[in-house]
């Protein structure tokens, strides 16, 4: 049994705080406290964000056509997975239980797409900088600009790779942003003979990029071993989709629980009754839900989502390159890469090849121009849709009443799921590198690349000019500043 | 294929009150249909927005903006690294960089047209003071787009 518990300081009113804020880059929505006790060992680590509580109410009362278009604002890097999850949920309120081929096919293509440019993005934005230049390099080199420079021809791939995902969404959603490609069972548009070419005509270059990425990350690995083995690594139980063989598959499938060890908690659970298998917990110091397993209870309860989870948790990837990649992940350093938290970044890598082969394939198959748009069936007053999300899984929940307004919404983001694990990756690294009272840049500099492979959503569909410090405080018991770091 | 002249790119959500200012602003300009002008709109900016600026002669930037001193404000935007701490959103200095480091040549002449904001809740819309400023900065946005 893992027990890496947060609230069991024995007087957690006589613990000091240490308070990082804000991670993200809107006022006050992301912070991290760091709880110490008198002798300056970190005993708690809290994540705060409090950007997701007023989803459910910004849903709720609207006609549940309109939600698969609104809820894409929810999110400005990830709106086509909670376009996909809405449509998934919605489906089944307009009692279409299985979609046309065409439908199915072209959703699958613009959530690989959005897979494709999502972790193009991460990587090429976010790991690679840490992980090329080491996470006490310099600030200002550690970014994509940074990369840009000492790696021209990787941060160029990036940008492209990311371009490409933007095209596919672009084409099976109708729009860069705002799609309306998947409408509530199916979808308003197939491709045209066009478009298809257009994207087959680049599809095998971005296979060999994102192959490129893949080993890229492993050399890295190899370079700095014992930092990527031990850097704020723990057990966690997990949970993920897959597919009704066991293979990976980020659209569509039933919900899988492992131990940490492997060993199944549960397995192909109709994720139409998730509330059966998961519950939620509320903590007085965060805006963000804590979802446990109801077979373990609350308190050991808490697992991890996401590309580490999937890559490791699946029986094998359905396409042949990045089935090859998992296995060479799941055995480098007889198998301690796939526990560590910065396999993350490997895990993504992966990930983002599996989207490119899966693009390909989709692009050869005649489906995909086809004019079978739309099923239906049986109105149901509810639906729940369920997609692996970049981040991890997704979870869309609606009651729809009889004058077709959502009554109830409930959703369960990735960054939910992974509440409780990023406070402990969180907690784990900040464990080892806190010197006593003083906050340190390198401090702040580990503590971030730790949430950078989580790369939590940290209410990301803002926009805003002069928002962007990066403040980090001590605070004594008393709450009095003892020390404090800004960036920005 | 030629592009116009100049890219208008708005940022921001419509549905997070004030940060919807910089796509309201766009659609106006869409509307009015500004010859060499062309508009686009996005969430945020990205890294793959520094290919959207090839073959411009100049970009401006319109966006929300929580230090303008006054209802609206312009600001040159030159190249810079900056900082980024999350894989959300670029600034428009390091789109500049961005596409300066991947191309290998200098970006257009650039400019950020920031207009005052204050809230950003969740299915709001725009606060009283943004939309009085918003309609301050609409003649100034058009006269500098059909320069």
């Amino acid at each position: 049994m893992i027990t890496l518990p947060l609230e069991t300081a024995a007087h957690p009113e006589q613990l000091r705080r240490v308070v990082i804020e804000p991670l993200s880059r809107v006022e006050g929505h992301g912070k991290v406290t760091l709880l110490l006790d008198e002798d300056g060992h970190v005993q708690q680590a809290r994540l705060h964000i409090v950007e997701f509580r007023a989803f459910e109410k910004f849903i709720q009362g609207r006609p549940y056509w309109e939600v698969p278009v609104m809820v894409q604002r929810l999110c400005g890097i990830c709106p086509v997975s909670h376009h996909l999850a809405a449509c998934k949920a919605l489906d089944q309120v307009v009692g279409a239980t299985t979609l046309t081929p065409t439908a199915e096919k072209i959703r699958r293509l613009m959530h690989y797409g959005q897979i494709l440019q999502s972790h193009a993005l991460h990587f090429f934005h976010l790991s690679s900088p840490d992980l090329l230049f080491g996470f006490g390099s310099d600030l200002a080199r550690r970014n994509i600009v940074g990369v840009a420079a000492a790696y021209p021809d990787v941060a160029r791939q990036g940008v492209l790779l990311r371009r490409y995902g933007q095209e596919v969404i672009r084409h099976t959603a109708g729009k860069r942003i705002h799609g309306t490609g998947s409408v509530p069972g199916g979808v308003n548009k197939s491709l045209t003979a066009a478009e298809r070419d257009e994207l087959q005509k680049d599809i095998y270059q971005m296979i060999a990029w994102s192959r490129d990425a893949v080993r890229l990350v492993r050399q890295l690995f190899e370079q700095d071993l014992e930092t990527c083995r031990s850097f704020g690594t723990f057990a966690a139980r997990t949970l993920s989709l897959v597919r009704a063989d066991g293979a990976m598959d980020l659209y569509h499938g039933g919900l899988r629980a492992k131990h940490a060890d492997g060993g199944t908690i549960f397995d192909h659970v109709d994720y139409g009754h998730y509330w059966e298998q998961i519950s939620e917990e509320v903590k007085a110091w965060s805006y963000m839900k804590f979802p446990y397993l109801r077979a373990l209870g609350h308190e050991d309860g808490w697992y991890r989502v996401g590309p580490l989870t999937r890559v490791t948790r699946c029986d094998f990837i359905p396409t042949p390159l990045a089935d090859r990649e998992r296995r060479e992940f799941m055995a480098f350093d007889d198998g301690r890469a796939a526990q560590s938290t910065l396999g993350f970044h490997w895990a993504r890598m992966i990930e983002m090849l599996h989207a490119a082969e899966a693009i390909k394939d989709l692009l050869h198959d005649g489906d995909l121009l086809g004019t079978d748009l739309m099923a239906g069936g049986k109105r149901q007053a509810r639906g729940v849709g369920v997609i692996e999300a970049p981040r991890g899984t997704l979870i869309h929940h609606y009651r729809v009443d009889e004058s077709d307004q959502v009554v109830r919404a409930n959703l369960i983001v990735s960054t939910t799921h992974n509440n409780h694990a990023m406070n402990i990756a969180i907690r784990e690294v900040a464990r080892k590198y806190l010197d006593g009272r003083t906050l340190t840049e390198g401090l702040l500099n580990h503590i971030e690349v730790a949430v950078r492979a989580f790369d939590p959503c940290l209410s990301c569909a803002t926009h805003a000019v002069g928002r962007m410090p990066l403040s980090v405080q001590l605070l004594e018991a008393d709450g009095s500043v003892a020390d404090a770091l800004v960036r920005g | 294929m030629s592009v116009a002249p100049t890219l208008v790119f708005a940022v921001g959500n419509l549905s997070r009150g004030d940060d919807a200012v910089g796509p309201l602003l766009a659609e106006r300009l869409a509307t009015a249909a500004v010859p060499g002008v062309e508009v686009l709109v996005d969430f945020q900016l990205q890294v793959e927005h520094a290919l959207d600026l090839a073959g411009r002669e100049r970009v401006i930037f319109v966006d929300a903006c929580v230090d303008a001193e006054a209802p609206f404000v312009e600001r040159p935007v030159v190249a810079d690294a900056g900082f980024a701490h999350t894989s959300h959103s670029l600034a428009p200095a390091q789109v500049l960089e961005t596409y300066r480091r991947v191309t290998g040549s200098e970006p257009p002449a650039a400019l950020l047209f920031g207009v005052r904001a204050h809230s950003f809740e969740l299915g709001a819309g725009l606060s009283p003071d943004t939309e009085r400023a918003s309609q301050a900065a609409w003649p100034r946005l058009l006269e500098l787009c059909c320069r």
